[in-house]
């Protein structure tokens, strides 16, 4: 029996996408895996996959065409099998309605409904196992946020577990939320053969920005080891004590230490106005996080930080990211931002340098907790330690003013009881 | 523990029922003087005479009209059909009668009747003689159909079923009597329809039988090269059919693979698909695949007639199928 392919739903927020070239040309032999065709998001270009064996027995879309998410774009099926003749104007006019002359349209009514459109009734209709229903049903989720990896993008367990632990590390106490993205399946490695990826507009303003800020603002990078032991004890304690999806990151602690920080640094919560030839030192601290998104990243902006407590603090960028990743961010989610935080501590990363998010005058980089053998009182003890790397434009501080910041930076998170109070 | 084959485990079954109970004697084509089409019963005419090891003239109809009116009578006879096939010459006694006399007469009669005999193909025996006709008679209430994969299970399940009040169709593969497995030295019994985790894992469900445990249990062992780990089921007995080990079993790794020698359609595995699908519907991941015989006679050339039975790399398609 024939196979419809459609048009996948790459991410949660994909609509559409624009199917740029057929690799698979009609008549020709497909095997199940093969690369059909070649499909641009606003995110990616990406193949598609034939999810059966056979022959493509038709196209139903255009090469350029922009093509609804679960339309069917081809049939493969066994030689020789007939489908009507008419199926690839048909659909194609539905699947693109401005491009579909009147003509087309109106010719429409008057046939029989054809099996085709039939066909492409069912394909749209969401494919789920049953197992995968029941485990949707008992967690509470709509399957149509999920995106399906079996046969002709059925639901399957592995995509709702897969969805749910997604969900649950977006809520959950052992990582920090701020950069873990859901997961992104790379590019296919083909070798010999270079993939031309054009960038997308995120990526495009990502690229501007960054060469801006190294080009114009001179860095400098301090790096100070912190003592996290207690730190991650009181989160532990505190932690018990919250309801799942409540609890509290390192990242929460730590932007609450950097706004108190902040606090007694101006100079580091500023920007540089080169022609007015002022620095301003902002009268309220806005704490960015930069979160990592399946093709780039953004700084989501905790407001007036200082003024909030840590739960505070946690429940705001939780549902920053959460809106984040869902591509449903908001321009006030990501705009004001004083000083940004870039954490990698999941990543387990010894210490790395972050870029300055111009205008501000400093980036604070945080790598992993590690337990670390450190002399402590003439002992070696076995600590939790983290570095964090401040960077600086050099235009408004220097490198005693940010040392002396992690100094203070370092105290907060050494003693976290005076972050609670 | 002893490695013996197959044909030993069911010879010593015999033999170790028959010295334990008067009542059991053999009949059948050649299973006297002879010993036996597959030598099965090679020393039992000596050992027992004739009057306990009857050969019979060459009619099925005869062969087991006869056991039934033993049976009847209080004996415990053990018929033999050279191959399953010839059963069908005997379909009214084994069919109309061995399975429904008991129900017929209000339960006046028992019926402890054995029929052995051996199915499946594999030996260019041609298309008449190398059936695999299992669900056929499975489909009958009041028979019941053994179908041993193992030495060890061949000599226990015979055991019990000679010791059975009830009337079974025993069947064993012609190309099994060779292949040889660890038997207890005890006296020991498997009981009737308890299907059986010959191998443990957890990623997909294999349902198989008789000849077809050892191709899956070969696919396993391949399988899990590559990090599958296929938990396999044999089922043992078609009728009663015992589901609760597969059903366990597949709520474990929500996709089956059956595995038979015989045709798809109207098969086993439509069987068991089916009752995975009643019984554990919501642990459903992937729709279930069948591995069963290329639906044509079976060839007597040797290349077509392995095109047509499932081979290793069939189970081995059929399982990262459902993954």
């Amino acid at each position: 029996m024939a196979e419809i392919i459609t048009m996948p739903k790459l991410g949660f927020d994909m609509a559409e996408g624009t199917l740029v070239r057929w690799v698979i040309a009609e008549g020709e032999d497909v095997t199940k895996g093969a690369v059909l065709a070649e499909i641009e998001t606003d995110k990616a270009t990406v193949e598609v996959e034939s999810t059966a064996s056979g022959v493509l027995l038709r196209q139903l879309v255009e090469q350029g065409s922009v093509v609804p998410v679960n339309t069917p774009i081809a049939i493969i099926g066994q030689p020789g099998e007939s489908i009507q003749s008419d199926t690839k104007k048909e659909i194609s006019a539905e699947a693109v309605p401005a491009a579909g002359s009147e003509k087309e349209q109106e010719a429409q009514p008057s046939q029989k409904p054809s099996p085709a459109i039939e066909m492409q009734t069912t394909a749209q209709e969401l494919r789920a196992s049953p197992l995968a229903r029941r485990l949707a049903r008992e967690a509470g989720i709509d399957l149509g946020q999920i995106k399906g990896s079996g046969p002709q993008g059925r639901i399957t367990k592995v995509d709702v577990e897969s969805y749910l632990a997604f969900k649950g590390r977006m809520a959950s106490e052992t990582v920090a939320p701020a950069l873990v993205s859901e997961p992104v399946s790379p590019a296919a490695f083909t070798p010999g053969l270079d993939q031309h990826i054009p960038l997308t507009k995120l990526r495009s303003i990502i690229g501007k920005r960054m060469v801006q800020s190294v080009q114009n603002v001179p860095h400098f990078f301090v790096t100070h080891e912190v003592d996290v032991e207690n730190l991650i004890a009181l989160r532990k304690d505190i932690n018990n004590l919250l309801p799942e999806g409540e609890k509290i990151s390192v990242n929460d602690f730590i932007v609450r230490a950097v706004a108190l920080s902040l606090k007694e640094f101006p100079n580091l919560n500023a920007s540089i106005d080169e022609e007015k030839g002022e620095i301003i030192q902002h009268g309220s601290i806005h704490v960015g996080v930069a979160v990592a998104l399946e093709n780039g990243l953004i700084t989501v902006v905790c407001k007036y930080t200082d003024q909030k407590s840590i739960r505070q603090i946690s429940s705001e960028i939780r549902a920053l990211v959460d809106r984040a990743r869902q591509g449903k961010v908001r321009s006030e989610d990501i705009e004001g931002s004083t000083f940004s935080i870039s954490n990698l501590g999941m990543f387990d990363v010894t210490h790395f340098t972050a870029i300055i998010n111009p205008p501000e005058a400093a980036i604070l980089a945080v790598g992993s907790v590690t337990p670390k053998a450190v002399v402590v009182d003439g002992e070696i003890q076995i600590r939790q330690r983290m570095n964090v790397t401040i960077s600086v434009d050099h235009r408004i501080s220097d490198g005693a003013e940010a040392a002396r910041f992690l100094q203070v930076l370092a105290k907060y998170l050494e003693e976290p009881l005076r972050l609670m109070v | 523990m002893a490695r013996i084959t197959v044909r030993e485990a069911i010879s010593q079954a015999l033999w170790e029922e028959m010295e334990r109970d008067e009542s059991v004697f053999i009949l059948g084509e050649e299973v006297g003087v002879w010993g036996g089409t597959y030598a099965v019963t090679k020393g039992f005419y000596d050992h027992f005479g004739a009057k306990r090891v009857k050969d019979t003239p060459i009619s099925e109809a005869a062969i087991v009209g006869a056991a039934i009116g033993a049976a009847l009578t209080g004996l415990r006879p053990v018929a033999e059909l050279m191959t399953i096939n010839f059963a069908f010459s005997a379909m009214d006694h084994i069919v109309n009668e061995a399975a429904k006399l008991h129900y017929m007469f209000g339960g006046q009669f028992i019926l402890p009747l054995v029929i052995r005999t051996v199915g499946g193909g594999g030996r260019q025996l041609g298309a008449t003689h190398s059936q695999t006709p299992d669900a056929i008679f499975a489909h009958f209430p009041g028979l019941k159909v053994v179908a041993p994969g193992t030495a060890a299970d061949a000599k226990g399940l015979l055991k019990s079923a000679i010791r059975s009040n009830d009337p079974i169709l025993f069947i064993e593969h012609a190309t099994l009597y060779q292949s040889r497995g660890e038997v207890p030295e005890e006296d020991y019994l498997t009981p009737i329809g308890k299907s059986k985790i010959q191998r443990p894992g957890k990623d997909v469900t294999i349902v198989t039988y008789s000849k077809m445990l050892e191709i899956s249990m070969k696919a396993a062992d391949q399988l899990s090269q590559e990090g599958i780990e296929a938990e396999i089921v044999d089922l043992r007995t078609l009728r009663p059919l015992d589901m609760q080990p597969v059903i366990e079993s597949f709520k474990k790794t929500n996709r089956a693979v059956i595995v038979e020698e015989g045709w798809r359609s109207y098969g086993v595995g439509a069987e068991v698909a089916a009752r995975i699908y009643e019984e554990a519907f919501d642990y459903v991941d992937a729709p279930i695949q069948r591995v069963a015989q290329k639906e044509v006679p079976l060839p007597y050339n040797r290349t077509l007639e392995q095109m047509a039975l499932p081979q290793v790399e069939d189970v081995i398609r059929a399982v990262k199928e459902v993954l």
